[in-house]
Formats: structure tokens, sequence, C-alpha cells
């Protein structure tokens, strides 16, 4: 537990001087990206690398949060901090109950099934013009403000983005390392085993469900009050396989991997501009290399491969 | 245009839509049946038929009858790539690892075609020209009269070849048990092979037979790939008549809808469906529930 904590302390050390190094704000703008992306990624490995559930349709719980969010501000006037907890909490719920139906299926099949509830979220975000503006998207989402403070340029933002990112990053850690994390590994391994064990298999999966769906919530919302403009193209099937792309680069289960696995992902296409249409062929690849050769992702797959090359040179010494 | 007439076009429109599905279906549930791997990279295979014939045609102007035949080659020599770099190299994989291997190799695809063609729509003209025919007061092209022959020779002849060949016995063996059937000595990933040569085949074909309805782009696989999926759901996976029955019903169904509801969520009917079966007969409509053994 020190060590997790030593980790964290490092990571929030960063997270802190690294504004001050970065003159230019649009790497600042960059990073608040990493920010939200790691906060989706995280939420992503919740479900995919504990529990072992694979979602293809988490672009639509985001994309639920952000435009949840800008509804509710923009057009009821509601306040910005009210929308997005009840913005969380009504995407929690409807992921509640769609998670007890949904989660019964296994692999395959619940791959089609999240695919299919992402692509119904992404039509109505284009198809309820009324609501959502439609293709054309959703614009004048205001900004976030705590008393006289209004979160309207880079730097304020990235502050805002990154604190909720640590929080993220906190909670799912320290949520790994107890009681249900343990049963979610075990469920990971084998459900049938952790049911005999006592573990409530199925209304935990369904709770992991939410949880994560909450968190792609609120990464939503503090995306549409941090861009201020919204439209359905965020919120695609692309965008979906691009957070799964960044838990499996990181590695299923690990939580920091996540963090790495959305900076990669959101450096890369900015530091090859020209590549602009063709991130999606490298993400294939990467999906395809990484599934087959390091299979536990760069954090853990990494020290795997040196260990698997080091047992050889001490047999060739004895 | 009366009710009715409106009523049968629909039918019409949705039965042809409908078998394209059934095509695809079929191809999720060959390959299915063989490897228990749902393909997601499926309506890659139908894109490249589509998109293959049409640069055949219009860069080297070959005859239709020629073109088609040569698309649907290329398309499976991609299918038999596929199986060998991405499928065959993987052993005792994780469902997980396979879905997200396939995913990988369909937007791989999908990539490349971007980058090999361009991201316009292309038409491809009739097979026998655009004139509409009126058949009980509604008109129809005659690519829908293609769309209709085509797919019942197709599923005629898989029909012959899973019940009466050799190979096709040996696949269905596969499909009940594939440690029984290596037993015996029928070479499994040879079966494995067929299979991804027959579903890349079958598949490339329903995307050459439908382009000329619906144009065709990089991008159309991933759409029409999950609604054949959704068809081979509702007829439980089999390599027979359900999927061939799910497609037909999901295209009258999306076609009525269309027609009679909204037209921009034509699309949202057939993941609705899709997740309704799923959560109330994950089986299929046709058939009865197995328990899973573990």
């Amino acid at each position: 537990m020190k060590r997790e904590l030593l980790k964290f302390l490092i990571l929030a050390i960063l997270v802190a001087i690294l504004p001050t190094l970065l003159s230019g704000s649009y790497l600042v703008n960059v990073l608040i990206f990493v920010g939200i992306h790691t906060m989706l990624a995280v939420a992503l490995n919740l479900l995919l690398g504990f529990a072992g559930q694979i979602s293809l349709g988490h672009a639509g719980f985001f994309g639920l949060g952000a435009y949840a969010s800008a509804i509710l501000t923009t057009t009821y006037g509601i306040n910005p901090w009210i929308a997005m907890v009840a913005a969380a909490v009504a995407v929690s719920l409807l992921a509640f109950a769609i998670g007890f139906p949904i989660l019964k299926l296994k692999g395959h099949y619940l791959a089609m099934a999240t695919l299919g509830l992402g692509i119904i979220f992404f039509i109505v975000f284009n198809e309820a013009v009324e609501l959502t503006g439609g293709p054309s998207g959703f614009s004048g989402i205001p900004n976030l403000k705590i008393g006289s403070i209004t979160f309207d340029n880079d730097l304020k933002n990235y502050g805002l983005i990154w604190l909720f990112t640590l929080v993220t990053v906190l909670l799912s850690v320290n949520l790994a390392n107890s009681r249900i994390g343990r049963a979610l590994r075990a469920i990971h391994d084998s459900e049938v085993a952790a049911r005999v064990m006592g573990v409530n298999a199925r209304l935990l999966k369904v709770q992991i469900f939410a949880l994560s769906a909450g968190i792609s919530a609120i990464a939503g919302s503090l995306y549409a009050h941090t861009m201020g403009f919204i439209s359905p193209t965020s919120f695609g099937f692309n965008f979906s396989i691009e957070l799964i792309t960044m838990v499996i680069i990181g590695g299923l289960g690990s939580i920091y991997g996540s963090l790495i696995g959305a900076f990669i992902l959101t450096i890369l296409p900015e530091a090859l501009r020209t590549f602009q249409d063709y991130d999606i062929i490298i993400y294939g690849i990467i999906l395809i290399l990484m599934t087959m050769f390091l299979p536990g992702g760069l954090v853990r797959g990494i020290p795997g491969l040196l260990a698997r090359l080091r047992p050889a040179d001490k047999q060739e010494e004895g | 245009m009366q009710i009715s007439d409106q009523l049968t076009q629909y039918l019409f429109s949705g039965l042809a839509t409908g078998a394209i599905y059934a095509l695809i279906g079929l191809g999720f549930a060959i390959i299915y049946n063989a490897t228990g791997i749902i393909n997601f990279a499926q309506g890659e295979f139908v894109m490249l038929g589509g998109m293959f014939t049409v640069t055949l045609i219009n860069t080297t102007g070959l005859h239709p009858g020629v073109a088609v035949p040569c698309a649907i080659i290329l398309t499976t020599v991609v299918g038999i790539l596929f199986e060998r770099l991405a499928i065959r190299p993987l052993k005792s994989a994780t469902p997980l690892s396979l879905v997200i291997i396939t995913i990988g190799g369909s937007i791989l695809i999908r990539g490349i075609a971007m980058l090999f063609w361009d991201k316009d729509t292309h038409a491809l003209p009739g097979f026998s020209g655009d004139e509409p025919i009126t058949i009980y007061g509604a008109s129809l092209m005659p690519q829908h009269l293609w769309i209709f022959a085509v797919t019942i020779v197709v599923i005629g002849m898989s029909k012959i070849f899973f019940s009466y060949t050799i190979s096709g016995k040996a696949m269905r063996a596969c499909s009940y048990n594939i440690r029984a059937a290596s037993l015996i000595g029928i070479d499994v990933r040879r079966m494995v092979l067929f299979a991804f040569i027959i579903s890349s085949a079958m598949g490339s074909l329903a995307g050459i037979i439908i382009a000329p309805l619906t144009m065709t782009s990089y991008d159309v696989g991933i759409m029409i790939g999950i609604k054949g999926f959704c068809a081979a759901i509702i007829g439980g996976m089999s390599s027979g008549f359900g999927t061939v029955l799910g497609g037909l019903l999901l295209g009258v169904l999306e076609s009525l809808g269309a027609g009679l509801v909204s037209s921009g969520y034509k699309d949202a009917i057939a993941f609705v469906i899709l997740l309704l079966i799923l959560f109330i007969r994950p089986q299929g409509l046709f058939k009865k529930a197995e328990t899973e053994r573990v």
C-alpha cells in the first residue's frame, strides 16, 4: 500500500509541475485531453481489465454525460455542477438498468451487444435534433464556475480536469486493492469459481458497469464544459475503439497503464499531424500486435519480456 | 399511391435488403461454427466486394461478368490472409483477445481501403439496367430481382455443400465438437481456412449485388456487418435457414419501420432488435436453449 501511495504522489507532483515547464498554452491544451482520456480509460479498465467484461459502447456513455450537461445547462439554465452530478447519476442508473440483461451475455455476444448499444446512442445524438442540435453539434455550453473563478482558460481547466483525473486514479487504485477488486479479478478468471466462493458475480459486474459508465459521464460533462461545443462525431464507434486501444496498450487491469495508454494515444496523433486520417490504421495495427505479442500491455509486458530474456543468460552462465 | 401498394413496396425492398443481411449473417455463422469466433471483420469483406467491383469496372473497363468473379477472388484472398496472419497464429486465445484481434483486423482493412481508394461514395450500375419494373403496385429495380436470384442460388449451393459433400459434413462436425472432429481425423485447421474462404466469398458477393442500390464506400462495412450479425443472432447462429429467415425478418421490419415510423432511426431499429433478441432469446428465435458446460 505504501508503494501505491508513493506512485500516486509522484504522479500528483508531476501533474502539478508539468504546466510550469510547458510555457506554450497549446501543449497544456493537449494535456487537458490526456486527463479526460485517462478518466475514460481508467473507467473502461475497471470493467475490461478487472471484471473482464468488454464494452464497445463506452463512447456512448461519455456522450450521454456531455449531452446531458449541455442540455441541462444551456437549454434549461441549470447550474453546471448540479447538471454534472445529475448527468452522472442518471447515466449510472441507466447503465445499472441495462447492465442486468446485457452483462448476462459473454464474450463475443457481449461485445456485439455493447457495440449495438453505443451505436443506438450515437444515432440518437444525431437524430434528436431539437434536443442535441443533430450532426451540426451543440454550442454555447457555459464554463464551470467556483465562486468568482470561471474555468475559462487552458491553465484553469488543466487544474480542474487533472483534479478529477487524480481523484479517479486514486479511487480506482483503492478499489483494485480492496475486497471488491479481488472479487472482480476472480470473476475475470472464472465467474463460476468466483460464485462458488460466495461472490455475487452478477450484481458486482452490474455495479462496476454502472460505476464505469458514471465516471465516463463525468468525463463527458467536463469535456462539454471545457470545450463549450460538442458534436456526435466525438462519441462514435471509433472513439470506443480508441478507448479500448488505450486500455490494451497500458495493460488490462493496470490503472497507471491506462494513464500511459491515454497519454500515448493522445500525444501520438498530435505528433503525427500529417497522419490525421490514418490514425485508425495505426490503432488497428497496435490492437493486433499488442494482443498477439504483449497481451499484458506495456506496463506489465515489458518487464515480462525482459524477464523472459534474462533467465536465458543465466542458463548460459550456469 | 395506395397504402396497400406502399406496403408491398416496403415488403419487397425489405426482402431484398433482408436477403443481403442473410448472406452476411451466413458468413458470420459459418466462421462461428468452425472456430467459435465472431468475426468482426465480416462487414469489411462486404465493403471489399463492392469496392473491388467498382474499381475493376471503372478503371479497367472489364465486363461485369468478369469483374464480379475477380472481385470475389480478390476479397477471398484478403480473407485467407486475415485467417493466416491474425487468426491461425493464436493458440488458446481468450474470447476477449479474439474480439480485439478481429476488431483490430477490421479497422485495419477499413483504414487500408481508405488509403487505397478514397473517402468518396462510389456507384455501380445495375446489372440489367436501372429501369424500374412494376409488380403488384410496387416499383422494383431489376437489381432487386438479381438479389433474390443470387441469394436463392447461394443458399441452395451452401445447403448442398453442407449436406452432401465430405468437406461440408466435416465442417458441420467441427461445429458440433472441434475436439471430437479432430479425433476422427478431420483437419480442423483446414476447415477453419475453408470457413474463412466461404464466408469472405459470400460477404463480398453480398457487397457486390447491393452496391448498385445503395452505393458503396470504404466505411459501409461496419453498419451492414452488424446487421448481418443481427440476422445470424435471430437465426441462432445456424448456417442454414434460421439465419436466412432472420435476415429477411430484419430487412422487412427495418423497411417497414423506416417507411411508417421514421427513416432517421432506421438503423437504430436493427440494433434495438439485436439487443432485445440477445436479452430475451440469446439462443435465437427458432432454437431451444442449451445449457452451458463449464
